[in-house]
């Protein structure tokens, strides 16, 4: 084989390869919601996305408690890793001196590494019984944020980190320059310069905490209600799959594909909207 | 407030939000090695887990297990994650086609793991009849992480620098040969750290493959043959059984293997930095 017949072709290996990724995304689409499809037309959409009622044993599949746990919990992780992951960013990019940021960025990537369910055994086992004093039973909405802020903490540490370190050096100087505190040039110059791209971290976190299964299956106890209070058991979107799949025949495997398919959709929607606030920060600086 | 109290009350908050990431770490990483070291021994790592509430037994098949998703895996990940890096970062323009693979390789990294194991589940396990199988697992896994080894590589084909590739086409070198032996040579490090970094993802995944491999206990004997990993068998091991103690010690094991996976990365990273800066 001489080396330009290889040369010609290998480019169309190559571009094949790349192609696998949008063909895997498209494919997965078509599957979830050629399985999912059955539950829609039976159920109907409206009825599914709003009914209250899962019993799968008497046909009925509504999801509106599955999408309430999921939004209570990813919202009760956000509240605590924003402000937390915001700062570790700003310690990261701004405030620690180097020898600390040798030390902090290594803990921050191991934290990204530790396996989804020992979050969730550490979860069962530490918080759990700590929130059971509080009322309940500990598996609640509550222990499914504490353990999710740990596992999103990472996402926006990095990312609020990279963009805070790409606002351009001489907004900096300057807001000193006029006399601001290191504090006052943080919160008024270089916290909304980077906004855009901890904007996107945020988002990115909100699409890792709702696809998050098993830790949630682990700590939420998974009961099919709509939750009234932080210390109430509950089952996410992405849980609820989970838990059922392995068993399920028929119209009710229909149905947790369909539930799929909100998901998928849902952090579509979540990600492209990332995807746009990154490309505007691109653009700007 | 003046600016000067204000200043002081908002670094407390930075450090102090620094010191609690590090405190939840170190809580994480310390109950897990405290309660689950000391049950660990050759006994727990070379038994086959027996079953049972109290979940008698090791976790030697799990162990095995997990070795075949990785090396399956990785096997069937490496060809077309690497062939997409070079695409994108040698041959793509910017055109359409480009924009096309790029949303997919971007949109398919946020997929929720649940997901890819609904789409294992229908097409391997179902429609190709692998049925519960590590070929099932390791192949939804193979389309989980082709994004990721496809971002790391790209990166590190981009570090090499464009002296490298003009000097081989001056050589007289097609563009192929250029970057099958001078272009990937060089960037070997930055996509040996990217394989890793998959390895540490299969290990640590779990709801992609509770819903593709079955979770069988027993050895496996064939691609075919159904299999639970370290992480899989943690998960039944809290949630079908009260051996917390077993389930601790297991903990301890991926705890280790992903630290060692780290410092594995790390040590790479900084020789492959100071190569770098060595003007290699």
């Amino acid at each position: 084989m001489s080396r330009h017949f290889i040369d010609r072709n290998a480019k169309y290996l190559v571009l094949l390869c790349a192609s696998a990724s949008f063909i895997i995304l498209a494919a997965i689409a078509l599957f979830t919601l050629r399985e999912g499809l059955p539950a829609l037309q039976e159920v109907g959409w409206l009825k599914l996305i709003f009914g209250t009622e899962w019993r799968p044993s008497l046909d009925k599949f509504g999801i509106l408690p599955m999408i309430v746990g999921s939004l209570a919990v990813t919202l009760g992780a956000m509240i605590l890793a924003i402000p937390l992951g915001v700062g570790c960013a700003v310690l990261l990019a701004e405030v620690a001196p180097h020898r600390v940021r040798q030390f902090l960025r290594p803990a921050v990537e191991i934290l990204v590494g530790i396996p989804s369910v020992v979050y969730g055994l550490v979860g069962m086992l530490l918080i759990v019984p700590l929130i059971r004093e509080i009322g309940g039973t500990g598996y609640s909405i509550a222990a499914g944020a504490l353990v999710l802020m740990a596992m999103v903490l990472p996402t926006i540490i990095s990312i609020s980190e990279d963009s805070i370190r790409a606002v351009p050096r001489r907004y900096k100087e300057g807001s000193l320059a006029l006399g601001a505190t290191h504090w006052q040039t943080i919160w008024h110059v270089l916290i909304p310069a980077a906004r855009s791209g901890i904007l996107a971290g945020v988002i990115l976190g909100i699409g890792r905490a709702i696809g998050e299964a098993m830790a949630m299956i682990m700590v939420m106890g998974n009961a099919i209600q709509i939750p009234t209070s932080p210390l109430d058991p509950a089952r996410s979107l992405a849980g609820g799959i989970a838990v059922e799949i392995t068993y399920a025949g028929g119209l009710h495997q229909n149905a947790l594909f369909a539930v799929g398919v909100v998901l998928f959709f849902l952090i579509m929607v979540i990600n492209s909207f990332a995807m746009v606030v990154m490309r505007r920060r691109g653009e700007r600086t | 407030m003046s600016a000067k109290s204000s200043q002081k009350i908002a670094m407390a908050f930075i450090w102090g939000s620094g010191v609690i990431t590090v405190l939840i770490l170190f809580l994480i990483i310390g109950y897990v090695l405290a309660r689950g070291v000391p049950a660990l021994g050759w006994d727990f790592l070379f038994t086959a887990p027996k079953g049972g509430l109290s979940g008698e037994g090791g976790i030697s098949t799990a162990i095995v297990s997990t070795i075949y998703i990785v090396i399956l895996t990785i096997a069937m990940l490496i060809v077309p994650g690497i062939g997409a890096a070079i695409y994108l970062s040698e041959y793509a323009k910017d055109n359409w086609l480009t924009r096309i693979i790029r949303y997919g390789v971007d949109t398919l990294a946020g997929v929720p793991s649940i997901v890819f194991g609904l789409f294992g589940f229908v097409l391997f396990v179902t429609a190709l009849h692998f049925s519960f199988s590590l070929l099932a697992g390791a192949l939804t896994m193979v389309c989980l992480l082709l994004p990721t080894l496809i971002r790391t590589s790209e990166e590190a084909i981009k570090a090499v620098p464009r002296s490298h590739r003009e000097g081989a086409l001056a050589l007289g070198a097609t563009k192929w040969q250029a970057i099958w032996r001078v272009v990937l040579p060089s960037a070997l490090p930055g996509i040996v750290t990217g394989i890793i970094l998959c390895i540490g993802r299969i290990v640590g995944e779990t709801a992609c493959l509770y819903v593709t491999i079955g979770g069988s206990a027993a050895m496996p004997t064939s691609l075919l043959s159904g299999g639970r990993t370290l992480s899989l068998h943690l998960f039944y091991l809290s949630m079908e059984t009260n051996a917390f103690e077993k389930a601790m010690a297991t903990a301890a094991v991926l705890i280790i293997t992903i630290l060692i996976i780290n410092t594995i990365i790390n040590w790479i990273s900084y020789r492959f930095q100071a190569r770098m800066r060595g003007g290699a």
